[in-house]
């Protein structure tokens, strides 16, 4: 069976896509990382990819708002080739900073504005799986860490019921096992309805602020320690190298829809 | 033609309540009802009314956002307040806003277009001239931004702000001078303190040159029998100064001829590696931008912490990005380029609710920032540097005394990892070649951070320069680190790189041609960011994100097609040579020509002569009886002992994928010790972090405070997993008044305590860094003058790499049942601690701080850590906890409240010979590690531990009841739901 082609962009600020190589990789699927520049250079390459993944990071650091500038360059140069990309079967992810490029590319619905407490925060969510698609197939509830400034989504109640109808809501914030944990509160940076990803094209699409390439093992769950020692006084004994994250399960998905 | 562009949010903007709630904490007289926020877009171009619709479009958000053109939206308001950048400060948001704007239209890059931003506040509600004044100053640093305030009157008849761009005009002014130096000493004295005087009278600021130094200067030029240039005697006051040759350090010092950091400190490392022969770890130590130990077969791990001090206190925010963003380049700049994998930061500020003014001039003039602003401000500037940059903020501190309110102290780090060979060479081995061209890359020149290097080596007055302060931009530095560390270097495209830091070019240049034995530098080629610099202005400028190669001529073309595709601006600015010496033209006009030896070695030797001030201290009142619940519950809400998660949560310690030990730990969410990240992806191999710092028992024992920190920074990596076998420090001294003998005499002990306890660990040194003038000279909130020096600061920073990351311990109890250990000796040591110095202020009496602070047992401490490593490797340790500042009974409330469980603990049988439950509850004594051990591992605990000082005092319970007997008495009872609450109330106020 051919590995699915993965193309992680880079450049002007974007930073995860070391470890999105990696999380596909790890996943099964074949991935390069290549610099928009270089995209540019010759689109054409766009045509030898099955998925598309925009990573996390701070593209042009935020300034003229988050995710903006990338966003326009890349429609100034890409969009008929990004137009081809969607027509065909394909995915695309947009993660963090990703999803905020998505947004601006108009390819997802919606924006992502300051946080709350306008400030950036690093820590753990749970979610909810809410939404219907090939990323997400088999998936409950899953955990895993944000890290942002601007991450609170925002769209009208009307387009909102729309989405909700056609399950294009991916994921929303819940009360799981890390916010119990630590009693953390639920919704991390005032999203409307709780939303942390959404869908389009079918599904295909997905944007979503938290990281799922930051948990791909069990020790970067900041509750390891506890449930490794649990296990312990179970008599159970973990493979800390071996045990993997709740993260890696979406980029299993995306290699399968493939296969 | 200048026009503005507004950009409003449709959305609710959460950055409106914010501001109107920070406001209200401004003592206004009126109230502010609401406030838009704006950003606007100040643009000087030919565009069309269509066009700027296009640009328009361009900086929106089509769900989020709307935008007018030369027109401020219709919106209710009362007055306008603008805050933007004063000309010539960089203006990142402009920047990116003139490359998309280039982009979209297909325009080259000479196209004349400027974009200058700033943010637009329409306030409603009844003020007055004195509250919009408030406002306008909670928002802005005058020495960086301007403020323009506007009334809704004023704006309605021309509908917009004033239509000016913030344009910077340098007057022409001579571009060289010559200096005479055939005068009188009193003349060579000024020139040295305040700086070459200008045709038109005006002195440059500072040159930092002593007399011995301008004499030596002066004696050199009649030699060549000519009078230096201006850029001369610059260039040979930066590479002269205390920030780059560390003069102190290096000078003989009483009777320690070859100086201190010789003798103690590049002795020690030396020394232990002999020792170690072949386990020996140390692969480039002390004589490159960072240090860099073995990681495994691959890869070498660097790392290095600096302090970026006097800018701070000027613009806190400034300072601290620039110092992040700064010593990344440090790691950038190692070998031939390492990879950054995680930053560290370090913050003494002085007490953040202390309001009490502080003015740099006479008469009130040149305000200083509040010791809030400050605290607010640094830790904003490493918020924003680390995150842009995609580096994990793995570890950091935050200490409070009120001795920094004048200079606080910034430290910033940066751990790094590179390949050891690629290309069939040593990757930490680089030698610029005679015939290479000299390259820069990133960032353009500017006024700023002008005499940097000289100002960070004198005491702070009302003559420190402004342009001393610059303004970070980690995207143009990230585009540079990632086109150099993971493309440029694989493909071997230059044979030498260094950082352009402290004293910009004049010594990133100087430096590098070290390695061939010379250097020929064509000065107008330096890429500007404004017209009218002066050639020293350009060779000086510490402008930001920067570096300088060596490029081998035939390697150029595609090193700046590289460069180009990347986005990262490549200039050649001349050539290196071996002519061993050190030119300069500016024009084709030779403005410089000094021996590469005069330059880096003609600095006169000084002899520095100590005297050792010994102090008596007050011991303090003790509380009667034996109940001390409410000395513990106060104690965790003290600002030094208490969390900063505020601060933690802000930083992104996940991205690159690698944490394992986070800085906040546990359901309780305390913060840790160390840290450990595993750098490279699939590697079973860790690294873990730790930093300790004891400024207050400094006061009592220079040589103490340095033991303590050591044996803290180590302890911390052992209790979290590490191995005393694997380990590395780094000191960083901030000093003050390093011209008075007393402080020198600290300083001796100091480092002395530095040689003594790392050969005794066995722990070398593989960077360090100094600052030794951290002194406030200005006025009080009266006007009268006062100095405020810093205590004596010594950070000692540990790196340590663990085989198998995931032998990793957490602070916080696990499970209730598990048995409570104590490992190490407690004595009565409770001077300075924070148990002291808390009853100190009780009861008024600064001087009442005890004078017993703790000593340490080296070779008793290496006997419990090698223990504890064993049973860490058996993995039987549940959680392990050290020690530290508040004693055994902080470190019983940090882990209870990490875990969210209590405990129940008695303290009969402790060992050491502490007599008074104060001394078993709060003693700071060292080289003790707390842990917990599930009943089932209890014997093999035992076994191992059994040639060690332990004692079982208690056990973990699942009720949250924190209670602590001693002879069958309650000494503490209390719940760890309280416990937890006081832990973290300040950082929640923070929140």
């Amino acid at each position: 069976m051919k590995k699915p082609n993965v193309i992680v962009l880079s450049g002007y600020g974007l930073n995860c896509e070391e470890e999105t190589k990696f999380a596909f990789e790890s996943a099964g699927a074949t991935a390069d990382i290549v610099h928009i520049n270089d995209l540019i250079a010759k689109p054409e390459q766009l045509l030898e990819y099955n998925i598309l993944a925009f990573p996390g990071g701070f593209s042009y650091g935020d300034d003229t708002g988050s995710g903006k500038a990338y966003a326009n360059k890349f429609k100034n140069h890409l969009s008929k080739e990004l137009a081809e990309f969607l027509s065909r079967d394909t995915l695309v992810i947009g993660i963090c900073n990703g999803f905020q490029i998505l947004t601006n590319l108009g390819i997802l619905p919606g924006a992502l504005a300051h946080n709350k407490k306008a400030r950036y925060i690093n820590r753990w969510v749970d979610l909810k799986i809410t939404g219907k698609s090939p990323w997400l197939k088999g998936i409950k509830n899953i955990s895993l860490p944000i890290a942002h400034g601007e991450g609170r989504y925002v769209i009208s109640e009307s387009e909102y019921r729309k989405m909700k109808k056609s399950g294009q809501i991916a994921f929303a914030y819940e009360k799981g096992k890390i916010c119990k944990y630590q009693n953390l509160e639920t919704n991390p940076n005032g999203a409307v309805h709780d939303i942390a990803g959404v869908l389009g094209y079918n599904g295909r699409v997905l944007g979503m602020m938290p990281h799922p390439e930051r948990a791909m093992f069990f020790h970067q769950s900041p509750i390891w320690f506890r449930e490794n020692e649990e296990a312990k006084r179970k008599g159970k004994k973990i493979d800390l190298h071996k045990s993997e994250g709740e993260g890696l399960q979406i980029f299993r998905n995306a290699v399968k829809y493939f296969k | 033609m200048i026009s503005r562009i507004y950009v409003v949010s449709k959305a609710t903007d959460s950055r409106e309540k914010l501001y109107l709630k920070s406001w209200k904490e401004l003592g206004l007289k009126g109230k502010p009802s609401s406030v838009t926020i704006l950003d606007s877009y100040i643009i000087d171009s030919q565009f069309s009314k269509e066009q700027l619709e296009q640009v328009g479009n361009l900086l929106t958000h089509r769900v989020l956002e709307n935008f007018s053109i030369n027109e401020i939206p219709a919106k209710r308001f009362n007055f306008a307040l603008e805050i933007g950048f004063l000309p010539g400060v960089t203006d990142n948001a402009g920047n990116t806003a003139k490359e998309t704007i280039l982009d979209f239209f297909h325009l080259p890059k000479e196209t004349d277009l400027a974009v200058y931003t700033s943010r637009v506040f329409l306030i409603k509600g009844k003020l007055g001239s004195s509250d919009l004044e408030k406002i306008s100053q909670s928002l802005h640093n005058p020495l960086i931004e301007r403020s323009y305030i506007a009334t809704e009157k004023e704006i309605k008849k021309e509908k917009t702000l004033p239509q000016s761009a913030p344009v910077v005009i340098l007057e022409e002014k001579t571009p060289v001078v010559k200096v005479s130096l055939n005068v009188s000493d009193e003349e060579l004295i000024n020139i040295g303190k305040e700086g070459i005087v200008d045709p038109d009278g005006m002195r440059r600021g500072p040159l930092a040159l002593d007399l011995e130094s301008m004499k030596v200067i002066q004696k050199f030029f009649a030699k060549e029998g000519r009078d230096p240039t201006d850029i001369e005697l610059e260039s040979l006051a930066q590479t002269w100064s205390e920030h780059c040759k560390h003069t102190i350090f290096a000078n003989p010092i009483d009777e320690i001829k070859d100086g201190l950091y010789k003798t103690y400190i590049k002795g020690a490392t030396n020394l232990i590696r002999k020792r170690k022969g072949s386990r020996d770890f140390c692969v480039s130590v002390f004589s490159d931008n960072s240090g860099a130990i073995a990681f495994d077969d691959h890869y070498l791990i660097t790392h290095k912490v600096e302090t970026h001090n006097s800018p701070s206190a000027l613009d806190p925010f400034g300072g601290a990005i620039t110092g992040i963003v700064g010593v990344n380049r440090d790691t950038v700049g190692f070998g031939l380029g390492a990879k950054p994998v995680g930053n560290v930061y370090g913050f003494c500020v002085g007490n953040p609710h202390d309001t009490r003014p502080l003015y740099r001039g006479k008469n009130k003039q040149q305000k200083m920032l509040s010791t809030r602003r400050i605290m607010d401000g640094v830790i904003r500037g490493i918020n924003v540097g680390g995150n842009c940059s995609g580096i994990p903020t793995h570890s950091g501190f935050i200490k409070y005394e009120d001795r920094y309110r004048g200079k606080p102290l910034v430290f910033a780090g940066t751990v790094g990892i590179i390949e050891r060979k690629g290309n069939g060479k040593y990757l930490h081995e680089k030698e610029a070649q005679a015939g290479d061209y000299i390259v820069v890359i990133g960032g353009r020149v500017g006024a700023d951070g002008i005499h940097g290097a000289t100002f960070s080596s004198v005491t702070m007055d009302s003559t420190s320069p402004a342009t001393a302060v610059q303004i970070g931009d980690p995207i143009t530095q990230k585009k540079l680190s990632d086109a150099i560390v993971k493309e440029a270097r694989a493909m071997d495209l230059y044979t030498s790189i260094t950082d352009n830091g402290a004293g910009g070019i004049s010594c990133s240049v100087a430096e590098m041609a070290k390695e061939c034995g010379g250097a020929e530098v064509d000065l107008e080629k330096v890429p500007l960011k404004y017209l009218g610099l002066r050639p020293w202005e350009i060779w000086i400028s510490e402008s930001q994100e920067r570096m300088t190669l060596s490029v081998p001529k035939k390697k150029w073309e595609v090193f700046r097609r590289l460069m180009e595709s990347r986005g990262v601006e490549a200039t050649i600015i001349g050539e290196f040579t071996n002519s061993g010496r050190c030119r300069v033209k500016f024009n084709g006009k030779k403005i410089m020509d000094m021996p590469m030896d005069f330059l880096h070695d003609g600095l006169p030797v000084k002899e520095l002569r100590t005297t050792f001030p010994s102090r008596k201290y007050v011991e303090p009142k003790l509380p009667a009886g034996f109940a001390r619940t409410k000395v513990l519950e106060n104690l965790l809400s003290e600002l030094n002992i208490g969390s900063f998660a505020f601060i933690s949560e802000q930083y992104d310690h996940e991205v690159q994928a690698s944490s394992v030990l986070k800085p906040l730990s546990g359901a309780g969410r305390i913060n840790t010790d160390a840290q450990i990240f595993r750098p490279v992806h699939g590697s079973k191999k860790g690294a873990v972090l730790s930093s300790s710092l004891y400024p207050f028992y400094g006061d009592i024992s220079a040589y103490h405070m340095s033991a303590c920190a050591i044996d803290t920074a180590i302890r911390n990596v052992i209790t979290a997993g590490g191995s005393l076998s694997t380990l590395a420090i780094l000191d960083n001294f901030c000093w003050c008044s390093s011209n008075e003998s007393d402080r020198l005499g600290e300083l001796k002990e100091a480092v002395r305590a530095c040689y003594d306890y790392a050969v005794g660990y066995g722990t070398p040194f593989i960077s360090g860094k100094d600052s030794m003038f951290n002194d406030f000279k200005g006025y009080d909130e009266k006007g009268n003058p006062l100095k405020i020096s810093i205590p004596p600061t010594l950070l000692i920073s540990a790196i340590g790499v663990m085989d198998d990351v995931l032998n990793a311990v957490s602070p916080e109890w696990k499970v209730a049942g598990d048995n409570i250990y104590v490992l190490g000796e407690t004595h009565d040591e409770l001077g300075a601690s924070e148990y002291f110095r808390m009853l100190a202020k009780e009861s008024k009496n600064p001087n009442a701080i005890g004078n017993d602070v703790p000593k340490v047992d080296f070779e008793k401490n290496i006997k419990i850590y090698s223990a504890f490593e064993e049973a860490v490797r058996e993995g039987i340790v549940s959680s392990a906890i050290s020690v530290t500042s508040g004693g055994l009974a902080t470190a019983l409330a940090k882990a209870s409240v990490g875990g969210m469980l209590g405990c129940n603990v008695s303290l009969e049988n402790l060992h050491g010979h502490a007599s008074s439950i104060d001394s078993k509850l709060f003693s700071e004594s060292q080289g003790r590690i707390l842990v917990s051990i599930a009943p089932f591992n209890m014997k093999r605990f035992e076994k191992i531990m059994r040639r060690v000082p332990v004692s079982m005092i208690g056990t973990v319970s699942k009720d949250k009841k924190f209670i602590v007997t001693d002879q069958k008495k309650k000494v503490i009872e209390s719940n760890t739901d309280k416990l937890h609450k006081n832990y973290h109330k300040f950082s929640e106020s923070c929140g």
